[in-house]
């Protein structure tokens, strides 16, 4: 009984960041992507649950709001990593080879492009067409941090002090 | 009710108020805070500055403030940041009035020698200064110096060093009075004439004179009209509006209510991709600082007329750029397009008429109603006045933003203001210019055959070109243009909606054709069916994304046939870059028998004693480059 308690709470504590933000859209329809959006920051990711749950709340088909989760590439049906690693593939990048860094980066965090999530969850990396910063090809964003003129020796670089932080807060 | 719009907001003396405040302000530092700088830690660069002058005892401003108190008989060194400058490579890029001061590659460690020497004791600091490689490496101090700023002709940009949280300093500068003239004192019909008459053509890539385009949304009868700002930005190696609406937002938020005058809507949307924070961030910002100066809201300026802007980001979807995905996706749905006609002129977002106009086009009608569109047509060629931004990026010196007059050649770009094509090391070179991709995914590539042709509309397109959004990749000799085009085929390809059978099913066959071309499989009917393929595409395709994506590949046909020829006939890559394509082999004068590569190569494919001349077989060869990697001796070629 206090375990099914104890998961229904969790359950309602897990929805009540979502109603807040149904309630902030107004719950409308013409909004589920600002509602989507604003979902996956919270959780990282849109689970079936959670497409369920926004589409009977806004009254829409549950296949509608999934056909726009995977329209649109900024939505994740599957978990993302606590650091999402995206490195641009625009034309002045490409031309500046961040292909290279995209090997750097599968080498050093054991990834391909079939297996992009590393399995402690912690980083994901994805290749983005533009992120508008061509001046300073080859470019790479971890999170919100913008890294300029990338090379493939900076990546260890960049990484290190975050592999050791994760750790360091894991152990303690 | 916002009460701010109660008392109409008197734009005279907000810019009186902000100018009499203005004057404590001794010297002014301005900080480059667009996202290329931000990158760079310009920031961090403000931050330790505004600390070190504090400590010093200087007065610092981070804003100009409201309160008289604050201001009155002050002698402030005011710290504001800006948008984007421009000159990315550069960056950080930290400017001083009085004084007219440009220092480049700003770093935190620069800031004590900055605070001790240029703005206690006036002097210039050498080394931070850029550096005029046309010139001997003449310092140069400022703007007016350098060749990249001083070839150039601001219009849109002038404003990239204002403080974009600040509309006060837009105002003071001459912001919103053009709209005010819109509203008050014209009629939408008088509006959309001034836009005929300026000559103003959309600067999102079609090239539509704005001022028909809003007449014809004008002459749709319904209550219920919008305006909506296209800043969804995708082609990639463009970064143009990113720039404007992190550096001058209120220029966009002014030229939508012009349009909103034109065409009598009450409401606007301006849609910025996802992939552009700090772009959201700051619109989001204008426009509640619009808001509560009361120049967005009800009755503007005392009148009838009602606009209010709400900010919706993009959820990375290139299509969405075009206008019928791009409403699709504000209204919550696929972004998927859907037939013209009805055009949005007549049918748009929900149903009722809209406008579409890029951010450029939107900030360029802010700048048309202040210095009138006569004044604007001076500028630029007949067919296409005014000026455009471009982003020129790739194999070029200065890499950057940059704002010109139409009519500018290619050459004038490339080498006076990017300051010359550079090699894959980054040296400048004299002769290693091959081509220019202009126009992005849905653009093509201009030759040095073309370095003297003018920039603008109508000539591009006799080459098979186009201006497109203003994106310009400079491609040096060591690029091979069958994979830049590639490149281009994979994106459209992969940002296909699904919707259409020639684009989906068509880029999907071009993409295949292109990877037998690139991996040595082509024969000569794999080029007559990409063409084929290309046409049916370019016919076929419901939207600009399908009509438009085979450009790149049939331009490159048109200009490079040989090197495609190379690649299909002769199975060479005369660039070099196609792995498939490469043959490897030991150069003889060259090697000294070391051995070094002998032992790194996986397959055994390299045979040859001590001292004796190595022998590479190419068909054991798995082009790995393991081999080059350790030859001190640069005596492996081909790879």
């Amino acid at each position: 009984m206090q375990e099914t308690m104890e998961a229904t709470q969790a359950m309602i504590d897990h929805l009540a960041a979502v109603n807040r933000i149904l309630e902030k859209n107004h719950y409308s329809k013409d909004r589920l992507i600002p509602i989507l959006q604003e979902v996956q920051e919270v959780y990282k990711y849109l689970s079936k649950d959670m497409i369920s749950y926004v589409a009977t709340s806004i009254g829409v088909p549950p296949s509608r709001v999934y056909g726009v989760a995977t329209f649109y590439a900024h939505f994740s049906l599957q978990p993302k990593g606590k650091y999402i690693v995206r490195l641009c593939d625009g034309t002045a990048c490409h031309v500046k080879k961040s292909h290279s860094i995209l090997a750097a980066l599968y080498k050093k965090l054991k990834l391909s492009d079939e297996k992009r999530t590393t399995d402690d969850l912690l980083f994901t990396i994805e290749t983005v067409s533009c992120l508008g910063a061509c001046g300073l090809a080859p470019v790479m964003v971890v999170n919100e941090a913008v890294h300029g003129q990338m090379t493939p020796e900076k990546v260890d670089e960049i990484l290190d002090p975050i592999l050791a932080a994760e750790k360091v807060a894991v152990n303690q | 009710m916002n009460t701010a719009a109660v008392h109409a907001v008197d734009l005279e003396k907000v810019a009186a108020d902000y100018k009499k405040a203005y004057e404590s302000v001794k010297r002014r530092i301005i900080i480059c805070g667009g996202t290329g700088c931000v990158a760079n830690g310009s920031m961090q660069v403000r931050d330790a500055l505004a600390k070190e002058l504090e400590n010093a005892g200087v007065d610092v401003a981070l804003e100009i403030s409201t309160d008289e108190e604050k201001v009155h008989g002050k002698s402030l060194t005011y710290i504001s940041k800006s948008g984007c400058q421009g000159f990315c490579q550069m960056g950080p890029l930290l400017h001083i009035e009085p004084g007219d001061i440009l220092y480049t590659k700003v770093k935190v460690s620069d800031v004590p020698e900055i605070v001790e020497k240029t703005l206690r004791n006036g002097e210039v600091i050498e080394r931070l200064l850029y550096l005029d490689h046309k010139n001997n490496d003449h310092p140069c101090k400022g703007d007016a110096e350098i060749p990249f700023y001083n070839r150039q002709k601001r219009m849109i940009l002038a404003n990239c060093r204002i403080e974009p949280g600040c509309v006060r300093e837009y105002i003071a500068r001459g912001g919103y009075f053009g709209a005010r003239k819109a509203i008050l004192e014209m009629t939408p019909e008088q509006v959309c004439q001034t836009a005929l008459d300026s000559g103003l053509r959309g600067h999102g890539g079609g090239g539509f004179p704005t001022g028909l385009k809003w007449k014809f949304t004008l002459a749709s009868k319904n209550p219920k009209k919008y305006v909506v700002c296209n800043g969804d930005e995708g082609d990639p190696g463009a970064f143009m509006n990113r720039s404007v609406m992190e550096g001058n937002p209120h220029s966009v938020l002014e030229g939508m209510m012009i349009a909103a005058r034109a065409i009598g809507a009450d409401e606007g949307f301006v849609y910025v991709r996802a992939e552009y924070p700090l772009a959201v961030k700051r619109m989001n910002a204008a426009v509640k600082d619009a808001e509560a100066i009361g120049v967005l809201g009800e009755h503007l300026f005392g009148s009838d007329f009602n606009f209010k802007v709400t900010v919706m980001e993009g959820a990375g979807a290139f299509v969405c750029g075009e206008e019928t995905a791009l409403m699709a996706s504000i209204e919550g749905k696929r972004g998927m397009p859907r037939p013209k006609p009805p055009f949005p002129a007549q049918s748009g977002l929900w149903g009722k008429p809209t406008v579409i106009n890029n951010v450029e086009t939107l900030a360029s009608v802010a700048l048309i109603f202040k210095m009138g569109p006569e004044a604007y047509k001076k500028v630029g060629t007949e067919k296409s006045p005014g000026t455009k931004t471009f982003a020129l990026t790739g194999h070029v010196a200065n890499t950057g933003l940059i704002e010109v007059p139409f009519g500018t050649t290619l050459r004038e770009i490339v080498y006076n203001i990017g300051g010359g094509v550079t090699d894959n090391s980054g040296k400048i070179t004299s002769d290693d210019f091959k081509a220019v991709q202009i126009g992005g995914p849905s653009g093509g590539c201009l030759t040095p055959e073309m370095l003297d042709l003018p920039l603008d509309f109508d000539s591009l397109k006799t080459v098979g070109a186009m201006i497109g959004s203003g994106g310009l990749v400079v491609m040096n000799k060591q690029t091979c243009i069958v994979k830049i085009a590639r490149f281009f085929m994979q994106f459209t390809q992969n940002e296909s909606c699904g919707k259409c059978v020639p684009c989906r099913e068509g880029t999907r066959q071009m993409l295949a054709l292109l990877d037998d071309i690139i991996e040595g499989r082509a024969d000569r009917h794999t080029l007559e069916l990409l063409e084929e393929t290309a046409r049916a595409v370019q016919i076929g395709s419901l939207c600009g994304l399908g009509k438009t994506a085979p450009n790149p590949v049939l331009s490159t046909l048109r200009y490079f046939r040989e090197e495609y020829e190379a690649h299909v006939l002769g199975k060479t890559c005369p660039a070099g870059e196609c792995k498939a394509l490469a043959r490897p082999e030991i150069l003889a004068d060259k090697c000294k028998g070391c051995t070094a590569c002998l032992r790194k190569c996986p397959v055994g494919a390299i045979t040859g004693k001590v001292k004796e001349v190595h022998v590479l077989d190419a068909d054991k060869c798995i082009k790995c480059g393991a081999c080059k990697a350790a030859c001190k001796f640069g005596a492996i070629v081909g790879l």
